[in-house]
């Protein structure tokens, strides 16, 4: 397992926002994690890369405990996230932004960019590339020159992924990544996932599109009012009742 | 990008050149004023502007520089250089201690915090006593010295700050298009994005806040060495103030932004000073004030992302820029 949680949970005064959860990811693959709203899903992300820290429970990734760990050092042992309310780097260009999001690509500190000039740099160089090469990947690449805040909603998600990829993580947390894009853009949005899978780079996926979930998702955890309710292979999860039951508030089958 | 700041830095060593022809000594200490004021300002900028921290309280490392280098030379005879860097190691090092729990504030509790440190180091230069002087100050700061040539005129001074500001100029310019750059500016947009993309933010945001300071004690420990007279008057949160107008008004996050800020509000200063006199005759201070009061309020409702990005009017005629299709 890449990544394990276990007997995570977490209360905000007299809420449960997640109750003693535990799964694990597999090198290169993709867990979907559902459920309707507020069931903690978003909570857990945050508890993962260090924005919240846990009332008990572990994180390891590769073996090593990552609970405690502030963001920034969880981010360099190789998990990082895009937000269900986009963080873009408004005022930076598209390019900016995934190449600071490729910071840990990179070693230069403050007093050494001070004192070298940066078109000698081939750290700087490899960095640009690699951005570029993403940016084509994910279909930014004609607009790397404009302002973030410039690109088209659709387009702001992408940039939230691509960005959270620069850093070439072993696992990245997307946050509703097909919320507000339309259909043949998910489709694509799908598709580019499933090709990252093959790279080998593992992903948790909060998604409130089923379709996207049952195509892309190996394993499907579902949670509901903190806790986990069912988890298993997405043909599992359809057939769940206790998942049906929290959809559909009784027992029927889904067509 | 790159190379229209090349230019500019070519261009800005040409103009240096024009001074010493004319050879007028009102003109050497404006400029002279401007290079120390922009030396602060260049730091403030990358703080304020770059990691999007405010400070109100510059003016005291400013201070603090001016008087390390006027105690060390003056009381315990130190030679003039060393002097100098104490000047700006030591309000560096101030920084980086205070900076630690300050840094910890946001947005205006960052700016309180600051300006109440500003207030504290003016009060303990007011109240220094033997140490710094009292509120009259202390004379008799030797010329600064480095190996055999002696700061003891105008010109060479006005030749040494502006080369000093040039090497920080150049610094600067690596620093904004490096990686660290581009971590700063992520800070100043979103802290939980910048923190998920591996940035330390709060060591960075350190590592600015001393920087800032180290520059500021450096400029500090220049005027000193030039005006070779310190009181605690020009170290007051007056001048903070300033400063935080020079970065605003030059421009948040540009290059040329702090440079141009400290030219245009150094300048402004003098100029109305000439002008209003000849404009409303018998009219005092006050009235300089109100003109400067306008002029800015103006400058900020008109230009709010501050003066360099006016270079944008100049350049569209020349040459039309390709922008890539959104």
């Amino acid at each position: 397992m890449l990544l394990e949680l276990s007997g995570i949970s977490k209360h905000f005064g007299g809420i449960v926002a997640v109750k003693d959860i535990g799964f694990g990811v597999k090198e290169g693959s993709i867990l979907a994690l559902i459920g309707p709203n507020g069931a903690g899903k978003t909570t857990l992300f945050n508890i993962i890369t260090g924005a919240l820290p846990p009332e008990a429970g572990s994180v390891t990734i590769n073996g090593r405990e990552i609970v405690g760990l502030k963001p920034f050092e969880i981010a360099s042992a190789g998990i990082t996230r895009t937000f269900q309310n986009l963080q873009l780097f408004g005022s930076m260009t598209v390019l900016e932004n995934v190449m600071a999001g490729a910071y840990l690509r990179s070693k230069k500190g403050f007093v050494r960019s001070f004192l070298s000039f940066p078109g000698t740099c081939r750290e700087e160089k490899k960095i640009r590339e690699e951005s570029l090469i993403l940016l084509e990947e994910i279909g930014l690449a004609e607009t790397a020159g404009l302002p973030a805040t410039q690109l088209p909603f659709g387009k702001q998600r992408l940039l939230e992924i691509a960005r959270a990829l620069a850093s070439k993580p072993a696992l990245v947390l997307l946050d509703e990544p097909a919320a507000g894009l339309n259909p043949s853009e998910t489709e694509a949005l799908t598709d580019y996932l499933k090709k990252l899978k093959t790279k080998g780079t593992a992903m948790i996926l909060i998604e409130h599109d089923m379709q996207t979930v049952m195509e892309a998702a190996d394993r499907i955890v579902v949670l509901n009012f903190g806790q986990m309710i069912a988890e298993g292979t997405p043909a599992e999860i359809q057939a769940h009742p206790e998942v049906i039951k929290a959809y559909l508030g009784e027992d029927e089958k889904i067509a | 990008m790159h190379l229209k700041n090349h230019k500019g830095l070519i261009l800005l060593l040409f103009l240096l050149v024009i001074p010493l022809k004319i050879d007028s000594n009102y003109l050497y200490s404006t400029l002279v004023v401007i290079a120390i004021y922009s030396i602060v300002v260049q730091g403030l900028g990358i703080l304020m502007g770059y990691a999007g921290q405010v400070s109100f309280g510059h003016a005291a490392f400013f201070g603090l520089g001016g008087y390390t280098a006027a105690i060390l030379t003056t009381r315990f005879n130190w030679p003039t250089l060393i002097a100098l860097l104490a000047a700006a190691i030591l309000p560096g090092i101030l920084a980086a201690i205070i900076g630690r729990q300050t840094l910890k504030l946001r947005e205006l509790y960052l700016a309180l915090a600051t300006l109440g440190f500003g207030i504290l180091v003016h009060i303990i230069f007011n109240e220094g006593g033997e140490l710094t002087g009292g509120p009259s100050g202390m004379s008799g700061i030797p010329n600064l010295t480095i190996g055999t040539i002696s700061f003891d005129n105008d010109q060479k001074f006005y030749l040494l700050v502006w080369f000093m500001l040039l090497l920080i100029l150049i610094g600067i310019y690596n620093l904004v298009h490096s990686r660290t750059g581009r971590a700063l500016c992520s800070i100043r947009e979103s802290e939980y994005a910048a923190e998920n993309a591996g940035v330390d933010c709060a060591r960075l945001k350190l590592q600015a806040f001393t920087f800032s300071a180290l520059l500021a004690g450096l400029a500090g420990g220049l005027y000193a060495f030039y005006v070779s007279f310190i009181s605690p008057s020009p170290f007051s949160f007056h001048t903070s103030v300033q400063f935080v107008l020079m970065v605003v008004i030059g421009g948040l996050g540009t290059f040329w932004g702090p440079l141009l800020g400290a030219v245009v509000v150094v300048s402004l200063n003098e100029l109305l000073r000439e002008i209003v006199p000849l404009l409303i005759p018998g009219a005092g201070g006050e009235y300089q004030i109100i003109i400067y009061g306008i002029i800015l309020v103006g400058l900020m409702i008109f230009q709010p992302k501050g003066l360099s990005s006016i270079g944008r009017y100049f350049r569209l005629p020349l040459k039309k820029e390709l922008k890539p299709e959104g």
